[in-house]
């Protein structure tokens, strides 16, 4: 131990000049609470329509039709697309120990994210859209998302072929599947026979299309949603706690067990179509068998803090990160059993559905983003912590209220209308009128309203903290270690 | 089921690949180690000042 200890200490020479290229990883930092605050503005708005329908002002830009998937968009492409970028970049290059590779490429990946990010803004409210939910994009942004996306995996792959230790750290997996499989969904969902510059058709019809498109909308969940934001638990969580992962033998498991399970789940989201019978119950078993890999890893997360625990009690950063994967434990169980016939014939097309799926985006991609990103900035600013930690930590209690109080209410406005929707009276007839679950689901629709907001304040707040931070922070752009810390593997 | 002809192969192919894959890098050693990597990464000082103060004990 000691003799290892020593090694590392002598081991500290940097190269020359060569720096890091943190220049890239900032920017897709900042632009990921920028991006926040626009994403979960306009989430708050729609739930706000959604209580009170008037605020659309009869606008047609402003309805809610055209603002949701801007949200959508906003959230998942544009925050948590910025968080995987500015994350991703970082962590290759750390444990790599070189610069980026690819030279024009990498800037081209910024602006051209943006580019489609504004493009996004623009042509969604318009009403531009190919109608397919997470892919709503016209063809022509679909293009620029594939060059931009292309140039990533050649930065990222061309990174790692570059780098000096032979292993290739665990997160970097994560990283590279979710960029490769993105790369494949993308493509096979966006092929479309272009009419004008805004209208295109989809290559694939009826029931056929929706298939497809499932298969592209889940495994985007699991590979850009799930895959991506594994990759920042699997550096973040141990690099804050100052342990190694709890078991990194369980960590690679984990990862070949997420990539051979995953890509059969998309299914579940047409139960009882026309989607034949037996495609709809391997969607359903594979979704179940992922209970597995995800538990797994949700473990190994957790377990990280063994015999630091309590560093929760006055960490706000490792609490945004570990929470983050309780919240990811809770919807990788809630999922599997959603997807279960019986159970989805009361939760679909319920707000139940949309409860499940904020546990998931604010819980575990929004909380585990945020913890990352506090990590990153004070270290791409010079700066020892966040200007204040005080406020990390107001952020993070206001965004933990305000996602169990999303979630809560929509579990009670998804189950209600499931049962109102599904109840009969002796003779045959439905109990209840749609607009009469319409009416009962006000109240939760209007406690939604408040726990979103709670939610946006939060980040809010962190773009305050990592303005301040700015300020009074400089740019840094590390210097590379010539040689990689060595542990032997008796070290611990 | 047309669009089954397209997903089903294409799923083959990719487990193919990863199994490929998998089985590649393991025989290369590269999941030997399942210790060293995971501290090495512990060990990488990226705080911001460790350009200017470095600390002795890294393990702090």
């Amino acid at each position: 131990m000691s003799e290892a200890t020593e090694k590392i200490a002598t081991d500290e020479v940097y190269a020359l000049d060569e720096t890091y290229n943190y220049k890239v990883v900032r920017q897709f930092a900042v632009m990921t609470v920028v991006w926040g605050v626009v994403g979960m503005l306009v989430g708050v708005v729609i739930a706000a329509q959604l209580a009170w329908p008037e605020l659309n002002f009869g606008i047609p830009w402003l309805s809610y039709g055209r603002l949701r998937p801007l949200h959508t968009n906003a959230v998942i492409f544009a925050f948590g697309g910025s968080a995987l970028f500015a994350t991703s970049y970082y962590v290759v290059q750390r444990t790599c120990q070189v610069r980026l590779w690819g030279g024009w490429l990498v800037p081209f990946t910024f602006w051209g994210w943006q580019l489609v990010i504004v493009l996004a803004a623009i042509t969604l409210p318009m009403g531009l859209t190919q109608a397919k939910e997470y892919a709503e994009l016209e063809w022509p942004i679909d293009i620029l998302i594939a060059a931009v996306w292309v140039s990533y995996a050649l930065v990222f792959f061309g990174t790692i072929v570059k780098r000096k230790p032979p292993h290739i750290y665990v997160a970097n997996w994560f990283y590279g599947a979710f960029i490769l499989t993105v790369a494949v969904l993308h493509i096979v969902n966006s092929a479309v026979v272009p009419v004008s510059m805004g209208k295109s058709y989809s290559a694939y019809a009826g029931v056929q299309d929706a298939m497809i498109q499932w298969w592209y909308g889940h495994n985007a969940v699991g590979f850009f949603l799930t895959a991506g934001f594994l990759g920042m638990m699997y550096y973040f969580i141990p690099k804050q706690a100052g342990r190694p992962v709890y078991s990194y033998r369980l960590s690679i498991v984990h990862f070949w067990a997420l990539i051979f399970t995953y890509m059969w789940a998309g299914p579940h989201h047409l139960h009882y179509t026309a989607l034949p019978d037996w495609t709809q119950s391997v969607g359903m078993v594979f979704s179940l068998i992922l209970l597995a890999p995800s538990w797994g890893g949700m473990i190994n997360g957790v377990m990280t803090l063994s015999g630091a625990w309590h560093k929760l009690r006055t960490d706000p950063v490792l609490k945004f990160l570990i929470v983050s994967l309780s919240f990811y434990g809770m919807s990788t169980f809630e999922g599997p059993m959603m997807s279960i016939k019986t159970v989805n014939a009361l939760s679909h097309y319920t707000d139940w559905t949309v409860g499940h799926v904020h546990s998931g985006a604010l819980g575990w991609v929004g909380l585990i983003s945020m913890g990352s990103i506090y990590y990153l900035l004070p270290r791409l600013y010079g700066r020892q912590e966040m200007y204040s930690m005080r406020l990390v930590e107001v952020h993070f209690w206001i965004a933990t209220l305000g996602i169990v109080g999303y979630i809560a209410s929509m579990w009670i406005a998804g189950v209600m209308q499931g049962l109102m929707w599904r109840a009969t009276n002796p003779d045959g007839t439905l109990t209840y009128a749609f607009i009469e679950s319409v009416k009962a689901t006000y109240p939760y629709y209007v406690m939604r309203f408040f726990s979103g907001l709670l939610y946006l304040s939060g980040i809010l707040l962190m773009l305050y903290n990592m303005i301040k931070t700015i300020q009074q922070g400089t740019v840094v752009n590390a210097k590379i270690p010539l040689v990689q810390p060595h542990v032997p593997a008796a070290a611990q | 089921m047309e669009s089954l002809i397209i997903l089903i192969p294409l799923s083959i192919l990719a487990v193919l690949c990863a199994a490929w894959f998998f089985f590649r890098m393991s025989n290369s050693g590269q999941f030997d180690d399942d210790q060293g990597p995971a501290w090495s990464v512990i060990l990488d000082d990226d705080r911001a000042a460790a350009t200017e103060q470095r600390s002795t004990n890294p393990q702090e």
